[in-house]
């Protein structure tokens, strides 16, 4: 620290985005990822709950949770998860351009990322739409007389333990796909912040932290892909 | 203490082949799942799940070599307190029955 004061003058002077309670521009960038990181470990708990409550379900109705997966798409699903990896990468590829200073690239990436942000959703909408024609959505209309498929044995289950399954999978997704949409918003002002040249290699801690948002968002559609659609899947 | 700008960032070319581990995983896990392994269908894909989060933990969101040490122990407090909520209210479900 023997050089601080000779820097901290340095970047007062190179970096208008310095708050005065910071030392020096990385420490507080590292507070702005700290703060983002508690805000990530309470979103962590938000869908652990669902998750706990998947879990408690499934052990008590497995047969039904089998049927209720065996109705869902993988390969839509896995197009998803393609999807998301993919835009994993490019909000990674966003942060290098920032920290590089290269803005064009920068806008790029970001563009680049909400495009495949609104593909995930597109892809979710059709296989919602399908859950609607088989009236495989909670409430009144719900049918379900599927049988759990199990080694070429038909089990038939009840359909109020495969709503259980659809409760969940519609809570847990359509949560999820609320996080995509925020995302979508969140990357589509920073694409046009980032255009009006907004961000500088000194000072791109926003598109560092909403990229930690986008990336436990795909964490948490990492999770869903296999819980949701691959129970049961060998017969 | 380090006064220069610390660049975390890993090369382009890393993050393409983190990418596609990751999509090869994914595969893998569909593949996977339609090999009969008994009871531990479940077990190979939350282990491929958890795989592929830590990858995007330690090398996307740079938590391996942030510059801020107290990350890492926010990220594992996060999901020690998931892992309590997880087996409390499991060993309470899964224990019901017994007399």
């Amino acid at each position: 620290m023997h050089d601080s004061q000779a820097t901290t003058v340095e970047h007062e002077a190179h970096n208008p985005a310095l708050l005065h309670h910071f030392a020096d521009a990385q420490q507080q960038k590292n507070a702005a990822s700290l703060g983002m990181w508690l805000f990530l470990v309470t979103e962590i708990m938000f869908f652990g709950g669902m998750f706990c409550a998947y879990l408690i379900y499934r052990l008590a109705h497995f047969n039904a949770f089998a049927a209720g997966s065996q109705q869902l798409s993988i390969k839509l699903g896995a197009l998803n998860t393609a999807v998301l990896i993919i835009s994993s990468v490019t909000v990674v590829l966003a942060v290098k351009a920032a920290e590089a200073g290269k803005r064009k690239v920068l806008v790029g990436y970001l563009v680049v990322t909400v495009l495949l942000g609104m593909t995930f959703l597109v892809v979710k909408g059709f296989e919602y739409a399908e859950k609607f024609e088989k009236h495989h959505v909670p409430g009144p209309t719900f049918q379900f007389t599927d049988t759990f498929d199990d080694n070429g044995k038909q089990i038939p289950v009840s359909s109020n333990e495969a709503q259980l399954f659809f409760s969940l999978y519609f809570a847990m997704t359509g949560m999820h796909a609320l996080h995509m949409i925020i995302g979508c918003g969140l990357f589509s002002v920073l694409a046009v912040l980032a255009w009006r040249g907004h961000y500088t290699p000194g000072y791109f801690t926003p598109i560092e932290n909403a990229g930690l948002y986008w990336h436990l968002v795909d964490i948490i559609w990492i999770y869903l892909f296999p819980l949701l659609y691959l129970i049961s899947r060998h017969s | 203490m380090s006064e220069h700008e610390e660049h975390t960032t890993h090369s382009q070319a890393f993050y393409l082949a983190i990418g596609a581990g990751l999509l090869i995983l994914t595969a893998t896990t569909v593949g996977a799942a339609f090999v009969n392994l008994g009871p531990f269908n479940p077990v190979i894909a939350l282990l491929i799940a958890t795989i592929k989060a830590t990858l995007v933990v330690l090398f996307f969101m740079h938590v391996k070599g942030a510059s801020e040490k107290l990350t890492g122990a926010v990220v594992v407090s996060g999901f020690f307190f998931l892992a309590i909520l997880l087996s409390l209210s499991l060993a309470d479900y899964l224990t019901r029955s017994w007399r």
